[in-house]
């Protein structure tokens, strides 16, 4: 009968429905650190929108990857937005197909003012492997302003947050 | 193992017609060559599977002019590849009804430029631009819905064009190609062992099954005899993968209806994995694993160990996963009937790898070959072809892989891990079995050992006409759990 009061014992009795897992080591003092930054820099939380003009989809997983249970970054103040007008960064991965030239302007153009774009893994700065390609246009640099790179091939969550917070502490 | 025949160019279209009825294959490839500077002539190679039996069959023929009959008016497995044949070499098949270009889009890239040909030149391409025509479906109350290239979460660009009736989508145009990056002309020059690097970039989340195919092409023909122990190896690492890709999948599945808890579960799964792949190779995609010849990392006892305690610990936590949505009236009522594609339309379109299998066709390259065929693999089917299907065949397939990853880790035999390659001139196709289906290469070597022709197919290219076909008559709403249940790459796709 009491459904919801059944549930409750049963968590309590039970304990979590899932184990611990926890991220690598020194992963929370980042992100705590980082919190701290952000909450000071942007008040309240950090809003990114994120583009891939051609990745290989290795930095995408690891992007969804900081976002999933074990690291989520949310709780530190870093939020993936589904729209450019929402954001205050720009995250790019790959390096730029001349068919998402266009697109990545554009979603530029569409954020608010003010803005700054992050280039993420080793292709996303000047091409990487795909440098010397007919189709690319070597890195995220040669298309907007980049005031941040994260390198790695792809980097793992624990880096990119590495980098955002060094990025973000010395602005 | 794989045969070539070469026929001349009238008999090419009867050959292939002949192989595709007698094995009931698909075109798996369809590519040309540009051997002017050697031959004098373009060709092209159509490559056929034989069912259950590793044998390939690999057509060619000579093109003494710059076109050829279209095979795509009598197997519509063909057609991706014709026009892509088209854009990128500026052969003409003759009698195909669609020429749209597929990765070089008319807005950025003029026409009368084609890159895969010996000499082309960059710095050369100039010249008026055109506008790509979507497929239009005319008649009262018909809107269409267009959708990206950039989406609302964290995913690869493509456009999607829904033209529906009130809910139900009667026509989905895919236009992809927005992650090209000439990933083929790239391979030229170099060599396989300088290649096996970009292999691992062509589509990230199957690094290592795109390693391996290529990889497996450049040891036939130098004519290097893998170790027992890497063959093992490469099967634990192609398998650890898969766990990452299904993982990703179910949980995709569950988030696109909703089922935000079942979503986060996956993800842990998911998660665990990659962390245990950083662990025992040093890198949470498996890349730098492959090598010409075998492997460069091993697995000792002590990551033996690490391996196992992992296993042991999802095992569980993908019970409870199974349960979750199982038991779940309103997710099964998402998922059940939707996104359906029947065993004919999926022969017809050449649907290959989990995808097929969910709608019936029984084909995977991993079965009978080693050493799945020792571990007793079991290959999984289904036969509704629904969204359902697919991830019961995702779940079933997980499922598998630990059980295959554990009895070759309790029997991992001892030898070396790699043995030399040697530099040789010739052509060879490598195939491997990834978690989206077979990962074809095919290379030729010149005699100094450097790449003159790579040809890739992810099982994507084969898999979204597929997808596109599988949503009719589904509503909107419903296609991103029709899309998440195919789980296919774009980055592997656009090349």
């Amino acid at each position: 009968m009491n459904t919801l009061g059944e549930i409750f014992k049963k968590r309590l009795l039970g304990g979590l429905a899932t184990r611990q897992i926890a991220a690598p080591a020194g992963f929370e003092a980042v992100g705590l650190e980082l919190s701290a930054v952000i909450r000071q820099l942007f008040k309240r939380s950090l809003n990114i929108r994120e583009v891939d003009t051609g990745s290989c989809e290795a930095c995408e997983a690891e992007i969804i990857a900081a976002n999933n249970p074990i690291y989520d970054i949310s709780r530190f103040g870093v939020n993936f937005v589904a729209s450019p007008r929402h954001a205050d960064a720009l995250l790019v991965t790959g390096p730029v197909s001349k068919n998402m030239r266009l697109a990545l302007k554009k979603t530029y153009d569409a954020m608010p003012e003010p803005k700054f774009v992050i280039s993420l893994g080793d292709c996303a700065k000047d091409g990487g492997l795909f440098k010397c390609s007919y189709y690319t246009e070597c890195g995220v640099g040669a298309v907007l302003p980049v005031v941040l790179h994260i390198p790695g091939c792809p980097p793992p969550p624990i880096e990119i947050v590495k980098h955002l917070l060094g990025f973000l502490r010395k602005l | 193992m794989e045969e070539n025949i070469e026929v001349k160019p009238e008999e090419f279209k009867q050959t292939c017609l002949k192989f595709h009825n007698e094995l009931r294959s698909p075109v798996m490839m369809l590519f040309a060559c540009d051997e002017r500077a050697e031959r004098g002539v373009f060709c092209l190679r159509a490559v056929f599977a034989g069912t259950f039996a590793r044998r390939w069959f690999i057509v060619k023929a000579d093109l003494p002019a710059p076109e050829f009959e279209s095979i795509a008016t009598e197997i519509y497995s063909a057609n991706l590849f014709e026009r892509e044949i088209k854009e990128m070499f500026g052969l003409e098949p003759k009698g195909n009804p669609d020429s749209r270009r597929l990765r070089l889009h008319d807005e950025v890239w003029p026409e009368g430029f084609y890159p895969l040909r010996k000499d082309f030149d960059a710095t050369k391409v100039a010249g008026e631009k055109g506008k790509y025509v979507f497929n239009k479906v005319e008649g009262e109350g018909i809107f269409e819905v267009p959708v990206g290239p950039v989406h609302a979460g964290i995913i690869a660009p493509g456009h999607f064009r829904f033209s529906a009736a009130g809910e139900p989508i009667i026509d989905l145009d895919i236009r992809l190609g927005f992650t090209h990056r000439g990933v083929e002309k790239l391979f030229e020059g170099k060599t396989p062992a300088e290649a096996v690097k970009l292999s691992e970039c062509v589509a990230g989340d199957s690094a290592f099954a795109h390693s391996l195919a290529f990889c497996r092409a450049a040891e036939k023909i130098g004519g290097a005899v893998v170790p027992e122990r890497a063959i093992v190896l490469r099967a634990i690492f192609l398998e650890l993968e898969r766990l990452t890709s299904h993982a990703a999948g179910i949980g995709g599945i569950a988030l696109d209806v909703g089922f935000s808890a079942a979503a986060a579960y996956a993800s842990i799964i998911k998660e665990a994995v990659h962390e245990v792949n950083g662990q025992i190779s040093g890198s949470r995609f498996l890349k730098g694993i492959n090598t010409v010849g075998g492997v460069l990392k091993d697995i000792d006892e002590e990551k033996k160990d690490l391996l196992i305690k992992i296993l042991t610990a999802i095992s569980p936590d993908f019970r409870k996963l199974k349960d979750l949505l199982g038991s779940s009236v309103s997710f099964m009522d998402r998922v059940e009937t939707t996104g359906r594609l029947s065993k004919k339309v999926a022969e017809d379109l050449g649907v290959v790898g989990l995808a097929g299998r969910a709608s019936g066709i029984g084909l995977d390259f991993r079965k009978g070959s080693r050493p799945y065929a020792t571990a007793g693999f079991q290959m999984m089917t289904r036969a509704e072809g629904d969204v359902l299907a697919r991830l019961n065949v995702r779940m079933a397939e997980f499922e598998e892989s630990i059980r295959l990853i554990r009895y070759w880790l309790d029997n991992l035999p001892g030898g070396e891990i790699s043995v030399r390659s040697e530099n040789k001139s010739g052509t060879a196709l490598g195939v491997a079995e990834g978690a989206r289906g077979p990962v074809l290469y095919w290379i030729d070597l010149d005699g100094t050992g450097a790449i003159r022709r790579a040809k890739i197919v992810d099982p994507s290219f084969h898999n979204w006409p597929g997808l596109s076909y599988a949503v009719h008559d589904n509503i909107i709403p419903d296609f991103p759990v029709c899309n998440k249940s195919f789980d296919l790459s774009y980055s592997g796709n656009d090349l």
